[in-house]
């Protein structure tokens, strides 16, 4: 599993909910650039996983966002932060609607590439 | 063997059992059944209470401003510790003084300065760093990472795996081979996670969702030659210090977990009816029952057998591995039994069974699996004879 996620982009919207199930697991949210605007982690307290958390995002989508990409994956804790992580070293800051995450408790990754 | 505690013990347990239920597991309602930290600011709350309590930096001699406790009761501590959501490998989320390397004790006076008493402070988190891809049980054998001397400094390449907390760290010990293969060769260094060529570059995600591990590269690391700890090929016995020592409260932490899944499944047995009766009616649950019970015991007087020999002065290496390989084993099948008697409601997220069942499969390989305590027990009674 690569450390950045590259999956293609599917566009926010019901439509493409429908595809996906109520896994736990993280997700990117992007604007219409492709630039991530958000990287979130549907977790054990969500009532439906992933589709709840997208559903959510559709209703008021954080940082404009528009397009997704989901993983399904039960280290959904420590791939989270893996996430976070990557990004911040490969940008210098946390995408600009991850405003729900304390800088103080990302490490400091320094992905190959 | 008296096993009754004394009144400063039993003090000491109710102490931290009190705390346990009244500050810890109500938290646990807010957090997600894998969370394994919390806020900074909730994290200092609590710290404030165990330094009220006397027991902050249970792993701290005394003279270091430590707890004067024995090991029996730092593993009396570590039972109750544990007996949480995420308290096998977050026990109270660290409110008690997070891992610490004792070895930086052995440091001189120098390297005290600059690395332990920040540490001791709480001001700079650690890292150790042993295992490689090659092995972590043999790291005599194991260990490829080479250290090269050049001038005042050694340059360090290779690669480690399975490094806890790398990430979040400021410096933290490695071993490096700077001599020749077997244990001789290997050099204990203490190295700055900021300095050039140093490089996490991947979490390795496992069944433990607590205290990650990750993986390491050193490219060209340069370490100031005055950063060795201990004596240039003096790494093997810093390292192995430091496993036997890890490894009685370690078991404690697994006993723990085992008392509190094994008291949730006396209770379940109780009020879960089937077929018009309790399921603690049944025999097939009450064996059960009777084996987690015997496991638990069994297990307990182990620990303490080891911890004991530990507090007197006396070898203990055989008998912390045989507490190891006893009590993660026991508690692990103790945790598996309990939930088969929760049935469904076992494996949901709901309960911390599931959690527990996921980690405690890995306490039968971590600090040396089973099959490793099983070669120290048969190493040591085949050379020196059955004590």
């Amino acid at each position: 599993m690569p450390v950045r996620m590259d999956k293609p982009w599917v566009p926010l919207n019901e439509e493409s909910l429908a595809t996906i199930a109520s896994h736990l697991g993280v997700y990117q949210l992007a604007n219409d650039a492709g630039e991530i605007v958000y990287i979130g982690v549907a977790d054990a307290r969500t009532l439906f996983g992933l589709k709840g958390e997208l559903r959510k995002a559709i209703a008021d989508p954080p940082g404009g966002a528009t397009q997704f990409r989901v993983e399904v994956n039960m280290a959904y804790r420590t791939r989270h932060m893996e996430l976070l992580q990557a990004y911040q070293h490969d940008y210098g800051a946390l995408p600009v609607a991850n405003t729900d995450i304390d800088p103080r408790i990302l490490g400091r990754l320094r992905p190959a590439g | 063997m008296d096993m009754a505690l004394s009144d400063e013990q039993r003090m000491i347990v109710d102490m931290v059992r009190r705390f346990v239920r009244e500050e810890i597991v109500p938290l646990e309602d807010n957090l997600d059944p894998d969370a394994d930290e919390v806020s900074p600011e909730k994290l200092a709350e609590l710290v404030e209470k165990t330094k009220e309590m006397g027991l902050h930096g249970l792993d701290t001699p005394p003279e270091y401003g430590g707890p004067d406790i024995n090991l029996v009761t730092r593993c009396l501590i570590a039972i109750e510790c544990s007996q949480h959501r995420a308290g096998l490998y977050a026990p109270c989320y660290y409110a008690f003084g997070g891992a610490r390397q004792a070895q930086l004790f052995e440091a001189t006076d120098a390297q005290k300065d600059k690395y332990l008493h920040p540490m001791l402070r709480g001001e700079k988190r650690v890292f150790f760093a042993l295992s490689e891809p090659s092995g972590g049980s043999d790291p005599g054998r194991a260990i490829q990472t080479r250290a090269v001397r050049d001038g005042d400094h050694w340059v360090i390449n290779g690669t480690k795996l399975w490094i806890s907390g790398a990430d979040r760290a400021d410096y933290g010990l490695l071993f490096a081979r700077t001599g020749g293969p077997g244990r001789g060769g290997v050099t204990a260094f203490i190295v700055e996670t900021e300095w050039e060529g140093f490089n996490v570059r991947r979490i390795v995600h496992t069944l433990r969702s607590a205290k990650y591990a990750t993986e390491i590269q050193l490219e060209d690391l340069r370490v100031p030659h005055e950063n060795i700890l201990g004596e240039e090929g003096g790494g093997f016995a810093i390292a192995n210090d430091r496993l036997s020592r890890q490894r009685v409260p370690y078991s404690a932490e697994c006993l723990g977990v085992a008392i509190k899944a094994h008291e949730m499944a006396i209770e379940y047995a109780k009020i879960r009816e089937t077929f018009g009766a309790p399921l603690a009616h049944r025999q097939g649950i009450q064996w059960m029952l009777v084996e987690n019970e015997i496991d638990i015991r069994a297990a307990k007087l182990l620990v303490f057998d080891a911890a004991a020999k530990a507090d007197r002065g006396e070898p203990y290496r055989t008998e912390s591995a045989i507490a190891k390989l006893v009590a993660s084993e026991n508690s692990f099948k103790v945790v598996d039994r309990s939930m088969q008697i929760h049935g469904g409601l076992g494996v949901a997220k709901d309960l911390p069974l599931e959690r527990w069942f996921r980690e405690m499969r890995i306490r039968r390989v971590g600090e040396g699996p089973s099959e490793v305590q099983k070669h120290v027990i048969a190493r040591d009674i085949l050379n020196e004879s059955l004590r």
